[in-house]
């Protein structure tokens, strides 16, 4: 391949490392109304009278919006495709409201400073309720989060508002209860992830403004254009071809930007006023109020006989999708769907178990590993914990039981893994560790010990019989093309990698091939980007599109060489008549169809798929371990992934690296406190710590590419399944240097010296 | 009051409220480069030079800066652009949100430092976050811009 596999810098890359202004807040109009959320301070309470008649005097206000002044009917606020998963429990603003920092009224001003005074001014009599803040006593609690009768489940997956019940389900296969009797060794163990959060370095932010026709355009820091048209049209209750909704580049997205969460205020401001308006969160507000991972707590069993053979799985997650069920449904699935599949090999039966329950709490959703990446600490840290058991390497215990290429994966819908080298990644990444010699601890004779620890992680690469990906490439005069997309580049280089694959198809350079979008007004449908779908679904588009219009090209091509078109072969640069050797040059092509033609060099092609082919990666860390203190220090973390083809080893490479940070962030720092009336205590970037460039160690990417015949170019996909496995690998390799088990995240030092504490006592 | 200030070597003189930051003011004043990630003063992306030392705008009030000079990247294009191919090259800018604060600090560490080691790199510039890169990639493009300054490694431009 000539472009595919190369890495292209991005095609954004010098405006962003100039500073260009080319984000919401740097293109929103100037003198547009500033949008603020005036918001409960109250876990569970009824609104039972807002008084805005003194802030209304405030001058420069131009309005301030109650629960009184929206629409009635529901909606999800989670950006999935139609019907969603996720049940309509949303009002733009509602008289009930269910954690701190629910949103009360909308109030929109000519500046930040008249906004801020008239919110101080809005005087709020609250009834306040009991609030469910602990989700292990959720269900059937005689608090109901979601009392309400115009609640709405629009997909089966098991959810009762009357119970505090966003979603249970159940799947499973193989005799369970006979495998377990049948096992030499059977381990139960509890897992627990808090709600953390994305933290991208762009807070939430939308300005919306109506345009010549007088349509609503929203203008937004997203992911998801489509399902933002769809949900806004859907809260306003206007139609659809009311609302354009388009995006900048994006300061960063992670699946925050899968929810609607902020679009829907300047948009009911800009509706009403017809003025142009803008919001902008604050990382506060991020924190408190944006759409965090789901805090899980995981209960795995495993049987196994005493060689290590892993034969029975038994999943049960309980998930705590706070005051609205947002991606609540789905997440949850992922958590046996994409992790229990990796142990495909010795699998007889396994069964997945969930509930998801509303507490008062903020509502969580999309983040990066939706799911999965609960599921995996708790499976990947319950397969450590059994090696240790057993005196086994965990290294050879997993190849022994890890999916191999050709196999069918009962866990996973039976899908059959049709690329697949996570042996092979096994193997390297314990090798780039040193896991031999270094397996599984050395004492340092300082107070301070080295150890290593490992995982395996695996995603999907999109959401299979749903997500459709499109795209519409076009060719120039000057044999050059456009490529219109609604998949969203959230820094990801998206815009870039499907130029690539275009440029591949048409025979030109990346450079050749711009790339609009996303824009509901100018781009084809795509369900945007998130589940890892953007390269393997919209990449496959891509090159449906590209390959067609490639014959259109010929097509003309032959009628102006007078010949059959299967005798015309085209280059890119010029087509030609292999029986006469006549040419014609791109150039006069695209000139052609601008001059008597009736036949567009333009296609358009959608993709949608079946199967949703795994990636996996296996992440091996070494660290060194304070024991007096509990400081830990990671010193290498060695990553290798199999995403099938590497569309561009630079963006793919830096996807894993930042993927780790996250991960490690999560497992060492990144904490989620609530006071005891469900205030949110890590509410800015100095309570909550994500990693520094200090905290990374060296991080050892390497791929070992499978080729997935269902995918462009043999792609999967490498967007989510980066973060998994630094906090199985850290708590193991925690385990390794100190004998204590973590079963909760984050592993602070705190608790790690607190751990070896507790061990000597016991001991 | 009003303030006045040599802002990417223009002279301008603005109104301003005392509780104004030097942030507000320099994205009024159109270099939208400049960024928000935390108001705690805990990312970095708010980085300016005041009098050729990089400050956090969002601590710094204005009324302040009255008689002082301050750079944004907005004047520091060349710069940028040289030291920015290399973050480029590695596809490390990914979102770019970050990218104009760490590469104000990258300016200034350069300016201060000849050779910086790994380890001062790491400290110098801890105070500039990034949830996209892992920061290793940003790394690998400062080995490379100082190869480059030293003759080795030539970059597309």
């Amino acid at each position: 391949m000539r472009v595919v596999g190369q890495p292209v810098r991005k095609k954004d890359a010098m405006s962003l490392v100039t500073g260009k202004p080319v984000y919401m807040d740097d293109l929103a109009p100037k003198d547009c109304l500033i949008v603020k959320v005036l918001r409960s301070p109250h876990a569970n309470a009824i609104v039972e009278e807002v008084n805005t008649k003194i802030a209304m005097k405030v001058p420069g206000i131009e309005a301030i919006y109650t629960w009184e002044d929206v629409p009635k009917h529901r909606f999800a606020q989670a950006g999935q495709t139609y019907p969603e998963w996720s049940p309509y429990d949303r009002l733009i603003l509602d008289q009930h409201v269910r954690f701190v920092g629910d949103a009360v009224a909308i109030i929109a001003g000519e500046d930040e400073a008249c906004v801020d005074r008239a919110m101080k001014m809005i005087k709020v009599k609250y009834k306040v309720l009991p609030a469910v803040l602990d989700y292990h006593k959720a269900k059937d609690n005689e608090v109901l989060v979601h009392p309400e009768d115009n609640w709405e489940s629009k997909f089966p997956v098991g959810a009762d508002n009357k119970r505090n019940l966003c979603a249970h389900m159940e799947d499973s296969d193989g005799d369970l209860e006979k495998t377990f009797a049948d096992c030499d060794i059977v381990l139960e163990r509890t897992y627990h992830v808090p709600a953390v959060n994305q933290a991208m370095m762009e807070t939430f932010r939308t300005t919306c403004y109506l345009d010549t026709y007088g349509r609503l355009v929203v203008f937004s820091s997203t992911q998801i254009v489509y399902h933002v048209r769809r949900i806004i049209a859907n809260a306003l209750g206007i139609p659809k071809h009311k609302v354009r909704a388009l995006k900048p580049r994006i300061g960063g997205g992670f699946g925050a930007k899968q929810t609607v969460v902020t679009e829907i205020f300047p948009a009911f401001v800009t509706w009403m006023t017809k003025k142009p308006s803008k919001i902008i969160y604050t990382r506060e507000e991020s924190q408190i109020a944006g759409s965090p991972r789901h805090e899980m707590e995981v209960t795995v069993k495993i049987g196994a006989n005493k060689d290590g053979t892993l034969r029975a799985f038994d999943l049960y997650n309980l998930s705590n999708t706070g005051a609205y069920g947002d991606h609540g449904p789905t997440t949850a699935g992922l958590t046996g769907h994409k992790s229990l599949p990796m142990y495909t090999a010795n699998m007889e039966a396994f069964r997945h178990t969930f509930d998801v329950v509303y507490t008062n709490v903020l509502a969580a959703g999309a983040y990066r590993g939706y799911g999965a990446t609960q599921g995996i600490f708790a499976l990947e840290s319950i397969v450590n914990e059994l090696a240790s058991i057993l005196h086994m390497d965990p290294v050879e215990l997993r190849l022994k039981n890890v999916v191999r290429q050709g196999m069918t994966m009962q866990a996973y819908s039976n899908e059959v893994a049709r690329g697949c080298r996570l042996d092979d990644c096994l193997v390297r990444a314990a090798e780039m560790i040193g896991w031999k010699e270094k397996y599984p601890v050395k004492d340092m004779g300082n107070g301070k010990v080295r150890s290593v620890g490992i995982a395996m992680a695996m995603q999907g690469s999109c959401i299979s019989y749903v997500d459709v990906g499109s795209a519409t490439i076009m060719m120039n005069e000057d044999g050059s093309y456009r490529l219109a997309i609604a998949a969203a580049d959230m820094g990801t280089g998206c815009d870039t990698i499907l130029a690539q694959m275009a440029a591949e198809c048409l025979g030109v350079s990346t450079d050749e091939i711009f790339v609009s979008g996303a824009d509901t007004d100018t781009s084809p449908y795509d369900s945007g980007s998130y589940a890892s779908s953007t390269t393997y679904v919209t990449g496959q588009a891509v090159v449906k599109a590209s390959t067609e219009l490639e014959k259109r090209i010929r097509k003309l091509a032959s009628q102006m060489l007078e010949c059959e078109i299967e005798d015309v072969e085209f280059d890119g640069k010029q087509a030609r008549d292999i029986k006469t050797g006549k040419s014609v040059t791109a150039e006069e092509i695209g000139y052609k169809a601008q001059c008597f033609n009736d036949f567009a060099l333009q296609v358009t092609e959608s993709y949608t798929s079946p199967v949703s082919p795994p990636p996996y990666m296996a992440g091996a860390v070494e660290i060194e371990l304070d024991k007096e203190t509990g400081h830990l220090e990671i010193l290498n973390y060695a990553a290798v992934v199999d995403c099938g083809t590497v569309v561009n080893p630079n963006l793919a490479r830096v996807q894993v690296e930042g993927g780790l940070g996250q991960g490690i962030g999560m497992a060492l720092y990144e904490n989620i406190q609530y006071s005891d009336h469900g205030k949110l205590y890590n509410n800015s970037l100095m309570q909550y710590k994500i990693p520094t460039r200090l905290d990374m160690g060296n991080l050892h990417v390497e791929f070992k590419p499978s080729y997935e015949p269902t995918g462009p170019f043999g792609v999967k996909s490498i967007g989510e399944i980066v973060i998994n496995t630094p906090a199985p690998a850290l708590a193991h390799a925690i385990f390794n240097a100190t004998g204590v088990w973590h079963r909760s995240l984050p592993i602070t030092s705190e608790k790690i010296a607190m751990g070896v504490l507790k061990n000597r006592e016991f001991l | 009051m009003i303030v006045s200030m040599i802002l990417n070597g223009k002279k301008i003189a603005d109104e301003v409220s005392p509780d104004m930051t030097l942030f507000q003011f320099v994205r009024k004043h159109g270099c939208y480069s400049v960024k928000c990630g935390c108001e705690t003063t805990n990312c970095g992306l708010c980085t300016v030079f005041l009098d050729d030392q990089p400050v956090l705008s969002c601590a710094v009030l204005v009324a302040r800066v009255s008689g002082h000079k301050v750079e944004t990247l907005e004047g520091l294009q060349k710069e940028a652009e040289e030291f920015g191919r290399f973050i480029a090259d590695q596809g490390a800018e990914q979102c770019g949100f970050c990218n104009p604060g760490m590469i104000m600090n990258a300016i200034a560490m350069f300016r201060e430092l000849e050779e910086p080691t790994d380890e001062q790199i790491k400290q110098y510039l801890a105070g500039n976050l990034c949830r996209c890169s892992g920061y290793e990639g940003q790394l690998r493009g400062i080995h490379d811009f100082m190869e480059y300054k030293k003759g080795g490694v030539s970059c597309e431009s």
